[in-house]
């Protein structure tokens, strides 16, 4: 059998950052938000920590986008993204998945990593 | 052929077993004199004079039942002539002929028999072995079920312009057949199942069509494009005694200097590389031997120009001042002369594609922009299969190979040098090496999030081995596309073999055998060889880690353990996505889970030594270092490491 490895691409979220503004955030529980994250579809591209992998999708956290301009995106993607419909990923499962980012630490400095220096 | 009835026998592959009914009937059938004497009782041949040696008979009419000089010995001169210093097979009636002759005429050297536990492993062994060795590593297969088996392997090393020697077993003449598997098991055109995906094939009628067709097979292999070779031997071609009045041989071996590109086309590239602003060089397939990284690096130098390195093979030194590739689409963009070698998907290189419910696409290069190709891969196409990617739109196309062409391009480029041009080259030199270590320093901090992330992020991975590894004789003998390419951001590759590229044709499956092949190459060089291993790849053909154990074949695998086949869970998401129906059921068909392999437990029922499997990216380092013990003394060795999913 022959499987076919297709580079998904990059979604250019941050290309929107500035572009919508800093509307507020609707209020999301981060936990449900790890759990739906880390289980279906947005893992898949960005990694289970949000991280981000060069030929699938780019990192999300910490300091995610405003949620204006995260939630355009999400539902009405430019670039290779596929769009997350209301249908398919309710407001309120966004928003949850929004808190999950928000709360996400910084990650330790590079330099401070041996392996990374 | 004479007429082949029960009471009238073909003068085929057991007419030896009763001479003198068969001699009768043969004059007969009114069988030429030639072949009457062939059928005649030769005398005994003393030992070791091979070429001639026909079988034995008894003057009192005593069934003949054994012959010192099968065929098949003299198909082993033929190999020995040729180099091959291994032939994997994984074991074939159908060959069993040839199987014998290796292993006792050919003392089992030169080539040496590698056991494999199916036929894909065998022959994606010899196509790593190729990438790491320079030369073809034989393949035998059973010619139906063995070659359809191998099919996929085929197709990848094909599509990675990657030579393959592979033998095919079959049985012809059918009147000679044993009932039963052996007729189900024969082929009219064994070869035909393949040929869409080799560049040469044929079934030898005698034994010196047999050696004249060897030879050729090698030449036509190793003449860039580079590509697999089928040769059919037949049943009764390996296990007939040799005729007596054969006067075989085995034909000298010439190999074909590879194409260069026309002197006006390259006076052409020269000139506008020189006159660019922004020139790119672009590299894929394009160090076809060890001697191709110098050559890129001597014209990115000369011309101070970014390369981008497409990974088909280890193009670039990856510290290097002017390796880009980090930043491919930023550099086209905005790019006046882009060059590219050996490029298997120029058009993929210069548009953006967009896979949404309306598929677009678009250029990204800026217009006048000038695209100069060279690549062998226009000298040799095939129409059913579609790995020649879609058409590119080029300005100037060289028919030739690459790495061959380069010696010419960059005295050009250097005679066109001028003091003028030499000023801007530096400043643009000076200007790419500031970029590059922002590059590096960018790699470094996108290294760092989820560096202490459970399943173990890619590039925490790849950083832990990179430390372990990084002051041996190393090689990398596995792709790197599923782990985000991080060896190619953290790790410092400057030696040609210290990488191999892909598949060619994305067959899963091609990994841990690959890596197996290129480690058994590596192993006379002292090199360490160590793979970053998908699970889904492994689980295609995992006999392999009994191969590497059993032939002893040095190996370091750390699993890239996903749990899943993960390139497809992001595919069936994208149409759950567009279909409009919910995130939760792309894991269905996708995943390798519930339950979970125990990758540790199946290395070592294999005889490999294995570790975990590691979850907490602390005990990776410990899991290593033991794992590395068992390599430097000799061994296999698999760490289990539960991952990202890229």
């Amino acid at each position: 059998m022959t499987k076919t490895t297709v580079t998904l691409g990059v979604a250019i979220l941050a290309i929107a950052a500035t572009a919508f503004g800093q509307a507020a955030a609707p209020a999301g529980n981060a936990q449900s938000g790890r759990k739906v994250f880390a289980s279906n579809g947005c893992y898949e591209c960005h990694g289970y920590e949000a991280q981000g992998a060069t030929p699938t999708g780019p990192r999300l956290a910490p300091r995610p986008l405003a949620f204006a301009a995260f939630s355009k995106y999400v539902r009405q993607p430019t670039g290779q993204m596929p769009p997350y419909t209301a249908k398919s990923l309710p407001d309120a499962t966004l928003a949850d998945i929004y808190a999950f980012l928000q709360s996400l630490p910084a990650p330790k400095a590079a330099d401070s990593i041996p392996l990374l220096k | 052929m004479s007429k082949s009835t029960r009471t009238t026998p073909s003068p085929g592959r057991r007419r030896f077993l009763k001479s003198a009914a068969v001699t009768g009937a043969a004059l007969v059938s009114g069988a030429t004199a030639d072949a009457a004497a062939q059928s005649a009782p030769p005398a005994r041949p003393a030992p070791g004079t091979a070429a001639t040696l026909g079988r034995e008979a008894d003057p009192a009419g005593v069934e003949v039942l054994t012959t010192d000089r099968p065929g098949g010995d003299f198909m082993v001169d033929v190999f020995k002539t040729l180099d091959l210093e291994y032939v994997a097979a994984n074991p074939g009636s159908s060959f069993r002929g040839l199987h014998e002759s290796i292993v006792n005429y050919g003392g089992n050297r030169a080539p040496e028999f590698i056991t494999c536990c199916h036929e894909e492993s065998s022959v994606a062994m010899a196509h790593g072995y190729f990438k790491a060795e320079g030369k073809p590593m034989a393949v035998l297969v059973h010619g139906t079920v063995g070659l359809q088996h191998a099919a996929m392997a085929i197709y990848n090393a094909y599509c990675d312009r990657v030579p393959l020697y592979i033998v095919a077993g079959n049985s012809v003449d059918a009147t000679q057949r044993r009932p039963g598997v052996e007729w189900t098991h024969s082929v009219q055109d064994a070869a035909a199942m393949v040929r869409d995906f080799i560049k040469w094939d044929d079934l030898p009628a005698s034994l010196q069509h047999f050696a004249e067709s060897a030879v050729r097979a090698y030449k036509i292999a190793m003449t860039p494009p580079m590509m697999p070779v089928l040769l059919v031997a037949d049943g009764a071609l390996q296990e007939d005694p040799v005729s007596s009045h054969a006067a075989l041989r085995v034909p000298r071996l010439t190999r074909a200097t590879p194409p260069q590109g026309d002197s006006a086309a390259v006076a052409e590239a020269a000139r506008w590389l020189v006159a660019a602003e922004s020139p790119v060089i672009v590299a894929d397939r394009a160090a076809r031997t060890h001697a191709g990284m110098a050559r890129i690096v001597e014209l990115a130098e000369a011309l101070q120009a970014p390369v981008i390195d497409q990974g088909g093979r280890l193009n670039f030194p990856t510290r290097h001042a002017l390796n880009h590739s980090d930043r491919a689409r930023e550099l086209v963009s905005g790019a006046d002369v882009i060059l590219g070698l050996e490029l298997t998907d120029f058009w993929g290189t210069v548009d953006a594609y967009r896979d949404q419910l309306e598929r677009t696409s678009r250029p990204i290069t800026k217009p006048g922009a000038k695209l100069v190709s060279i690549t062998a891969g226009d000298l040799f196409v095939k129409g059913n299969y579609q790995d020649i990617q879609r058409y590119p739109e080029v300005d100037l196309a060289m028919a030739a190979d690459a790495e061959a062409t380069l010696p010419a391009l960059i005295d050009a480029v250097k005679r066109l040098t001028t003091g003028d041009r030499t000023r801007v080259f530096e400043e643009r030199g000076r200007k790419l090496a500031t970029d590059r270590q922002r590059l590096l320093e960018r790699a470094r901090t996108e290294a760092s999030y989820a560096w202490d992330a459970s399943p173990i992020s890619t590039a925490r991975l790849s950083a832990e081995l990179w430390a372990q590894i990084k002051d041996a004789d190393w090689s990398l003998v596995s792709p790197v596309d599923f782990v985000s390419r991080w060896p190619m951001r953290l790790w410092e590759f400057n030696k040609p073999y210290q990488f191999l590229g892909s598949s060619g044709g994305a067959g899963v499956g091609y990994g841990a055998p690959a890596a197996a092949g290129a480690a058994l190459a590596n192993r006379k060089r002292g090199r360490l060889s160590v793979a970053i291993q998908a699970d889904g790849d492994l689980m295609y053909a995992p006999g392999v880690l009994w191969t590497a154990a059993h032939h002893k074949i040095p190996l370091l695998s750390v699993m890239h353990n996903n749990r899943a086949y993960h390139q497809e869970v992001m595919h069936v998401q994208r149409m759950a996505n567009r279909h409009n129906r919910g995130i939760t059921q792309a894991s269905i068909g996708t995943t390798i889970d519930n339950p979970n392999i125990d990758f540790a437990g199946l290395a070592r029922s294999m005889g490999v030594h294995a570790e975990g499997p590691i979850t907490d990216p602390k005990d990776l380092a410990p899991a290593i270092r033991k794992a590395l013990e068992a390599v430097k003394a000799g061994e296999p060795a698999l760490v289990d490491v539960v991952s990202q999913p890229r």
